[in-house]
């Protein structure tokens, strides 16, 4: 056995992945489809379709707002309904794109792919940001953005995250089996655009079939396979690139401060599928999982329900208590099953009522366990109490903007204290500071 | 949407380890057991009375504050009982029943609850409620002691009247008694306990036991009690050789209250750095404080004050080795 990739930190919770086996199915997009025009990290889309307006699957219905936001596409044929405030995973109402399916699955006239011998890294970059890829892993960065390093800095390495270190979620394992070749080759177009020398694919070792698989194609493109140690948060873009490469991102910093791009699996077959293809990130691979009466991994069209997925899943089990958008260590507890899937649902994981976890918080008693699994190498224990205190700034001199909000801390501590939500308030009051 | 029950939001994340507080403490109070059996094996049925009484007394404090201020009722997350059982544990199977009642109510309402309660307290409490009987009624915490079933006080033959490491400050400083002190069988009566001494601290072995199982399920960071005796035994190999002190390195890790001290005490989460680095100071402050009172101050035992003074260090420790955050070129604070 080579020797694992890992970093300091971190914590083992159960890996419950029951959908693992499961073939991604698609889902047919439901009569009505919520698109909402903020789905990316920045500002939200410009809607550039009117109530009445024909669109296809793959039709631009938001362009970007500025130079900080992602454009948006519909992921249906169909009419424009209205455009309108509707429950989205943030908790709030968001401006949406309502559509109604005509059921043709009719695509965009205009979308073509670029032929092989014309893809230059201007193309990869255009292409990404008229397409709307952004990056699928949870963190919604828009990829086009990401691949263009700031003046006088540049890449070395691009790792495709293929950790899926999140309990639960397989809908990256299952792409990494059933689309092999498409994410090496989405990861080559990375590789291209960013100029890097090397492209390292790196998969926890619990997904033994995805390396494998990995390892076959080696002959004909070339990459490397970094396999992970299993633990969470070993997907984490800092700590993935500290365990692969051995570089600490520096604070404050980003990972091309260290010449390293990071880039999840799905968003590489999301590349992939926009420069080939010319297809627009318009479905996305959701793991519904928990409490559901069949457990599946779907190919879901952007806006649709999360009701049509329970529903497509045979319904719930049970009185559903929690549904979580993502995993359980960082997803977002939903308050409606209305919200719409979004390009940053990895998953939709249902607890029943009696599986909540929902501990009244008690004293600390600095037993540690936070400051040895933290990945940041931060005292939680302390920002917790900084934070009850609203002392801030001593927060921030210990360095509380470093956390990733892993929840690694709130996970372990015996004493339940809700320590990860309070360093999330540091960080909001710090910013509301500034 | 009116119409349809609203679902339940709370941060992620959303599912969090079954480890808590009391399984914490439970732990703590089975590593116990050993040296409790044992201590109801060599000083009877007395050792038993007394532990209860202090166990119970630490309860009903804490089940009594919290119930008049009208705090959350925390008494029986088995930390009182563990303070109780600790406090009963250092003093000597002789004391009046009164005694452990007095030192426990001390422990947890002054030391304890008076502070904030359970991870407020500045120092350990059943230390402090040890260094307020031995202050209040020295009389009764070092005058008498009790013999174990089948051994003798010292774990000497023809020395009855004090504890091992009483034994040269009160015959003074005599070579002959040093080498029996010394010697093989009388380390091995130390090991297996049957000595006299406070309670639950005579036999290292059956602490070792409890100590490493706790070591072993992670519950205390080996580095304190690593550090600790480390620090006493490499102290006391000079001052042997060099004819300061008349008993053995070995005799002194033995002896006395540091294997309790350094596994159950010094180990007091609440009470000690929270850092890695700061653990291992911690310990080696207790050590070199031990060293000092054991061999220059005028008690023969000096871990429980020890640990109290290094307990008060503690804010001061953890200042001074916060860890480098993840990707901190230097410290800029």
């Amino acid at each position: 056995m080579p020797k694992l990739f890992t970093f300091r930190g971190g914590i083992h919770p159960g890996e419950f992945k029951f959908t693992e086996k499961e073939a991604i199915e698609d889902l047919k997009a439901p009569e009505t489809v919520y698109i909402p025009l903020s789905q990316h990290f920045g500002k939200p889309a410009k809607a550039v379709v009117k109530k009445g307006d024909r669109v296809y699957v793959g039709t631009l219905i938001g362009e970007p707002d500025g130079g900080f936001s992602a454009s948006v596409h519909s992921s249906v044929s169909g009419t424009v309904k209205k455009i309108d405030k509707y429950p989205h995973i943030s908790g709030t109402s968001v401006p949406t794109v309502v559509i109604e399916n005509d059921e043709t699955d009719e695509i965009e006239p205009s979308l073509k792919g670029i032929p092989e011998d014309e893809i230059t890294p201007e193309k990869i970059i255009e292409v990404a940001r008229n397409f709307g890829i952004v990056g699928l892993g949870g963190a919604t960065f828009p990829a086009a953005i990401k691949m263009s390093p700031p003046k006088g800095k540049s890449f070395d390495t691009v790792i495709l995250n293929g950790a899926e270190c999140e309990p639960y979620l397989t809908s990256d394992h299952r792409l990494m089996l059933e689309f092999t070749e498409e994410i090496i080759k989405g990861g080559l177009l990375v590789q291209k655009a960013t100029k890097a020398a090397k492209l390292i694919i790196a998969v926890e070792e619990n997904k033994p079939d995805a390396i494998n698989l990995f390892e076959k194609y080696r002959d004909k493109y070339e990459f490397e396979v970094a396999v992970l140690k299993t633990k969470y948060p070993q997907g984490g873009e800092k700590q993935l690139i500290k365990a692969v490469l051995g570089r600490e991102v520096p604070e404050g910093g980003l990972p091309v401060d260290v010449g390293a791009y990071v880039q999840n699996v799905g968003t590489a077959y999301a590349i992939w599928d926009a420069v080939y293809n010319g297809m627009p990130l318009v479905k996305r691979i959701v793991t519904v999982t928990g409490a559901v009466n069949k457990r599946k991994n779907l190919r879901v069209p952007i806006g649709t329900p999360i009701a049509h997925l329970i529903d497509y899943c045979g319904g719930y089990m049970g009185t559903p208590g929690k549904i979580i958008s993502g995993g359980p260590m960082m997803g977002i507890a939903l308050y409606t099953d209305e919200i719409p899937v979004t390009k940053g649902t990895s998953g939709i994981l249902v607890q029943r009522e009696e599986e909540m976890v929902l501990d009244e918080p008690t004293n600390c008693i600095r037993c540690g366990r936070c400051v040895n699994v933290c990945p940041m190498n931060l005292m939680p224990n302390l920002l917790g109490d900084y934070s009850e205190n609203n002392m801030h700034d001593l927060s921030k001199e210990i360095g509380v903007l470093n956390c990733i909000e892993c929840g690694s801390c709130s996970y372990v501590c015996p004493a339940k204290r809700h320590l990860v939500q309070l360093i999330k308030t540091t960080k909001f009051q710090l910013k509301r500071k500034r | 949407m009116a119409d349809k029950k609203l679902l339940t939001i709370t941060p992620a994340p959303h599912i969090k380890s079954k480890f808590t507080t009391r399984r914490m403490m439970s732990m703590v109070l089975i590593a116990l057991l050993p040296a409790f059996i044992g201590s109801i094996y060599f000083f009877g049925l007395r050792a038993l009375w007394v532990t209860l009484i202090s166990m119970v007394t630490a309860v009903v404090t804490e089940y009594g504050y919290q119930k008049l201020t009208k705090k959350k009722i925390t008494a029986f997350d088995g930390s009182a009982a563990l303070t109780g059982i600790l406090l009963a544990f250092v003093i000597s199977p002789s004391v009046p029943y009164w005694i452990p009642v007095v030192g426990s109510f001390f422990a947890i309402l002054f030391v304890k609850q008076l502070f904030g309660g359970i991870g407020y307290n500045f120092m350990n409490p059943a230390l402090a409620g040890r260094a307020f009987l031995m202050a209040s009624w020295p009389a009764f915490m070092t005058g008498k002691w009790i013999a174990p079933t089948g051994g003798t006080l010292s774990g000497i033959e023809s020395i009855t009247t004090a504890t091992p490491l009483s034994t040269l400050k009160l015959v003074g400083h005599s070579k002959d008694v040093a080498n029996l002190l010394n010697s093989a069988e009388s380390l091995k009566h130390l090991f297996f306990g049957n000595v006299g001494g406070c309670i639950g601290e005579t036999s290292a072995l059956l602490l070792l036991i409890g100590g490493l199982f706790l070591i072993f399920i992670n519950i205390i960071d080996w580095r304190i009690p690593v550090a600790y005796i480390g620090t006493v035994f490499a102290l006391y190999i000079p001052l042997y050789y060099s004819g300061v002190s008349l008993l053995t390195p070995l005799f002194h890790i033995l002896a006395g209250g540091l294997i309790i001290g350094a596994f159950f005490m010094a180990t007091d989460p609440v009470t000690s750095p929270i850092t890695k680095k700061g653990r291992w100071i911690f310990g080696i402050g207790a050590g070199l404080l031990t060293v000092l009172i054991r061999q220059w101050g005028g008690y023969p035992e000096g871990v429980s004050y020890s640990i109290i003074i290094m307990n008060m260090f503690v804010p001061l420790i953890e200042k001074y080795t916060l860890p480098k955050p993840f990707g901190r070129v230097r410290r800029t604070a």
